[in-house]
């Protein structure tokens, strides 16, 4: 099939990538660990490839990002909005307003493609914390967090917590109204701190509220601190997950010392980027169409000036959702006191965090399995642990609800006072109701679809040799279909005797 | 350990994988390298995480070369849209770049290099999958065990011999951690008396945002204004509500009878909750709502919180009028405004 021509070409290329490699090898000896990157095998299912997506969006933020950086100006200082050169938005000349703000705005009106990275921005953080907590659901779900992969879920769950706090401070930046309503907040929380609080608030504003150095520490830690933090947790995660190989769902021919899967060279790597072309166009095209945190809308922030309506981006929601259920209590004894804020605000997402810090010594404890996972739980084989993540699900489902009440009062009528309390019932009933369903759900899973590998779910069709057509692991189907069911069984025999032998 | 060594195993299952490659379809016939060979010399032994004897070399459409041109022709399309985008990009830019349209444009120069470059590697490139084993990178033999024990033992016998060496270089350790936590101090002063106390005081007119003075008649019944110390619209604790509840009933302590003026109160606009401005006033019912977190606090009543997360009534501000019948305070607030804190008293 080949001609002389196209032989001596390939020849030629391979020549040319040796010659490549050798001068690299002259240096490193680093040929060995070229074959080990470009034939590691990746195992495929569609559920691996959200993790994928979170770091496409994230270089996607860092991008953007570092563009926003050249037109903010990090700064509190009072000005007065007037016409300058160029677009300018009409409403709001006149006013005071932060020259944060202001920038903002000339990022918006006054910068070609200022909008749309900025928009691009926003969205791409969005994308980015959907698929990290997906990404977690699945790591919980399927039990991967299981030894030897502890550390990555103890890194997994830091970087969960610090990219939801650069979305915050990203978000908080602008100084609109909106965002300013979200530090007042913070400031209350952190003030509510026992011994220290009022210690913690003054050092991070620079005195007491709103003070005037805030904005420009804020834009330190958010372009600055938690990138880096987030950039060196991941490396850390990715090497692990390198080292340690993927995990895999069980399957016909999977054992815990295989892996199966395609080797990233050439096909994975082209795949992986045009999944990241792809989720750029998307998170583009959001930018481009969907319009989001429209800040000329909100004003400029007041401290006395607030308006409904204001809830967070739907990654915090959640805390936002916990400061506005929990009751009006707070404590006062011997002329101290701890402030309501506190306990919403910071000691239950302590709580929920050290819990599931905790989940792999618990899981660990519960299973009194201290062996090593390779392969995967299907969350129905594991029906409390399962039930456990759905109760999670339940809960912040129901504290993410209530940062919406009064938006959901002003829509379905219904007076924001009865919305609270059956959220407050939610709350506590809710996780409950979620265990006990899943554990339910679970358990009559496994008992209508016994196993995985020979009753496969959803059937698999095959056809028999005298050209009729079963569902292959129906047992009670009138004639079974023998071959594929034979074949599914040599399968396992085949991994059985390797997982015995040698 | 166990591998799966044997040639075939596996991949070999999948329909295209192919159970090694037949005489017939040799491509590389007569080249200096094999392209199914897993980067391993023949005379090598095979290293644990690579695949052996599996050919993974097939791709979609290798039998069918009509197809193959088909599926090559799609791609380039799509990268010609990624082209007409890019062009459209930079016409965009000249014209002004209008939001919706560069949107547009960046995402399909971006879909179309991602959709093709997908289209490619299904269609066009190999990679069928293989199985090999996945070694051992999660634990070590024995000996290497040991011997990473014993290195560091070696080392650690000569230290442990001093104990008392050992003990205080933890302590002067921890000490002068502290000590260099002193730089973070700097970053503000000390929790002053401004944690309790405003920018109001004895006679500080009450002034609206653009610094007007107040009489009382300048408040219709039923109306509200928020209110700053003259002189103090900085303070982010001072922002003050004058409600003119005119002759409704309200309730105020009686340590606090001249603290009105008429039916003019005048409350902070702080909420007790979480300090977000509490200014949605309902006149029907004269009840005050905080938009944040809905804490609703009832005027007649001294302000005090009849539902929501606010633990506390919102602290009343006392008001006269002054020689000029402006409105003034009589005193600063009466206790912290705001959020509670620790050492709030
Ligand atoms: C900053 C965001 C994150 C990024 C960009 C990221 C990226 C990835 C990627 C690409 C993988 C391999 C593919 C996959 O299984 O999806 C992975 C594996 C893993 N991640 Fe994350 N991750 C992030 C956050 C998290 C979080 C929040 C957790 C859990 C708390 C977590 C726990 C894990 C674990 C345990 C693995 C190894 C599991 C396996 O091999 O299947 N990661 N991560
Ligand atoms: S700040 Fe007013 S209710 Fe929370």
């Amino acid at each position: 099939m080949s001609t002389t021509q196209e032989r001596a070409d390939t020849q030629k290329r391979f020549t040319l990538a040796k010659k490549g490699f050798d001068e690299a090898d002259d240096r490193f000896a680093s040929s060995r660990w070229f074959v080990s990157v470009l034939d590691k095998i990746f195992p495929d299912h569609w559920s691996f490839m959200v993790g994928e997506i979170a770091l496409d969006s994230l270089i996607l933020l860092i991008l953007t990002g570092v563009y926003l950086t050249f037109f903010f100006i990090p700064n509190s200082r009072d000005v007065v909005y007037a016409p300058t050169a160029g677009h300018v938005y009409a409403p709001l000349v006149g006013q005071h307003m932060s020259e944060a703000y202001q920038s903002v705005l000339n990022i918006s009106f006054n910068v070609r493609f200022g909008l749309l990275m900025r928009q691009a921005h926003h969205w791409a953080a969005l994308v980015f914390l959907a698929a990290v907590v997906f990404h977690l659901c699945r790591i919980f779900f399927t039990g991967a967090f299981r030894k030897p992969r502890e550390t990555n879920w103890i890194i997994g769950l830091t970087l969960w917590m610090i990219v939801m706090l650069e979305g915050f401070t990203g978000y908080s930046l602008p100084d609109d109204l909106l965002s300013g309503t979200g530090i007042r907040v913070i400031y209350s929380v952190l003030e509510g701190i026992p011994f220290v609080g009022t210690w913690i608030t003054y050092d991070l504003w620079g005195g007491r509220y709103p003070g005037t150095t805030f904005i420009t520490r804020l834009f330190i830690v958010h372009e600055f601190i938690f990138p880096a933090l987030i950039v060196g947790l991941l490396s850390a995660h990715l090497m692990i997950l390198w080292r340690q190989k993927h995990t895999d769902f069980p399957g016909p021919g999977k054992t815990e010392t295989n892996i199966r899967g395609s080797r990233v060279w050439p096909q994975y790597a082209m795949k992986a980027g045009g999944l990241a072309m792809i989720v750029s166009g998307v998170i583009f095209a959001l930018a481009g169409l969907v319009q989001i945190n429209p800040v000329w809308i909100y004003g400029p922030y007041t401290p006395y000036t607030v308006s409904t309506g204001s809830t967070p981006d739907w990654y915090v929601a959640w805390l936002d959702g916990a400061v506005r259920l929990w009751p009006h209590w707070e404590f006062r004894s011997f002329g101290h006191e701890i402030a309501n804020p506190f306990f919403p605000g910071l000691l239950i997402p302590g709580v929920v965090f050290t819990l599931m810090y905790l989940w792999p010594v618990v899981d660990r404890k519960i299973y009194n399995d201290h062996e090593r996972h390779n392969l995967l739980d299907r969350p129905r084989d594991k029906p409390f642990r399962t039930g456990v993540g759905v109760a999670a699900i339940v809960f912040f489902a129901d504290l993410t609800l209530a940062t919406g009440d009064d938006i959901l009062s002003n829509n379905l009528h219904i007076p924001f006072e009865r919305i609270l309390e059956v959220l407050q019932y939610g709350v506590v009933i809710g996780p409950v109701a979620g265990f006990l369903i899943a554990y339910k759900a679970c358990k009559a899973l496994q008992r209508t679809d016994a196993h995985p590998i020979r009753h496969p779910v959803g059937g698999m069709i095959v056809r028999a040799a005298d050209g009729s057509y079963h569902t292959l692991g129906e047992a009670h189907a009138p004639h079974a279909g023998e071959d594929g069911y034979v074949e599914v069984e040599k399968a396992e025999e085949h991994a059985e005797e390797h997982a015995e032998g040698r | 350990m166990t591998i799966l060594d044997d040639p075939g195993q596996g991949g070999s299952r999948e329909p295209g994988a192919g159970g090694g490659a037949e005489p017939g379809d040799q491509p590389t016939e007569g080249l200096a390298f094999d392209p199914r060979h897993f980067g391993i010399a023949p005379d090598e032994p095979w290293p644990d995480d690579v695949p052996r004897g599996q050919d993974d070399s097939h791709w979609r459409f290798e039998h069918d070369p009509g197809r193959a041109r088909i599926a090559e022709l799609r791609i380039a399309a799509c990268w010609i849209v990624s082209l007409l985008a890019s062009i459209g990009i930079a016409v965009v830019y000249v014209t002004g770049a209008q939001n919706q349209a560069s949107g547009i444009l960046w995402a399909l120069a971006f879909l179309g290099i991602g959709v093709g470059l997908i289209l490619w590697a299904r269609d066009l490139l190999p990679g069928h999958d293989v199985i090999a084993s996945r070694g051992r990178h999660d634990a070590s033999d024995e000996g290497n065990r040991w011997a990473v024990a014993e290195s560091f033992a070696r080392g650690l016998e000569p230290i442990a011999r001093r104990p008392f060496l050992f003990k205080l270089l933890g302590a002067v350790g921890g000490v002068f951690g502290i000590a260099a936590l002193f730089p973070l101090a700097s970053l503000g002063p000390r929790p002053d008396r401004n944690l309790y106390h405003t920018k109001w005081g004895r006679g500080v007119r009450a002034v609206t945002e653009d610094g007007r003075p107040l009489r009382p008649s300048d408040l219709p019944v039923n109306g509200i204004l928020t209110v700053f110390p003259e002189g103090g619209m900085e303070d982010a604790l001072a922002p003050t509500l004058l409600i003119n509840l005119g002759d409704a009933p309200f309730e105020i302590p009686p340590s606090r009878t001249n603290w009105n003026i008429g039916g003019i109160v005048a409350f902070s606009k702080i909420c007790t909750h979480a300090g977000c401005p509490a200014g949605l006033y309902n006149v029907q019912t004269h009840q005050l709502v905080c938009p944040c977190h809905q804490s609703t606090f009832d005027v007649l009543e001294d302000c005090k919180p009849v539902f929501g997360p606010a633990p506390r009534s919102l602290p009343q501000l006392p008001i006269t009028t002054d020689t000029e019948g402006y409105i003034v305070a009589r005193s600063d607030y009466t206790q912290p405004v705001g959020p509670g804190f620790w050492n709030r008293g």
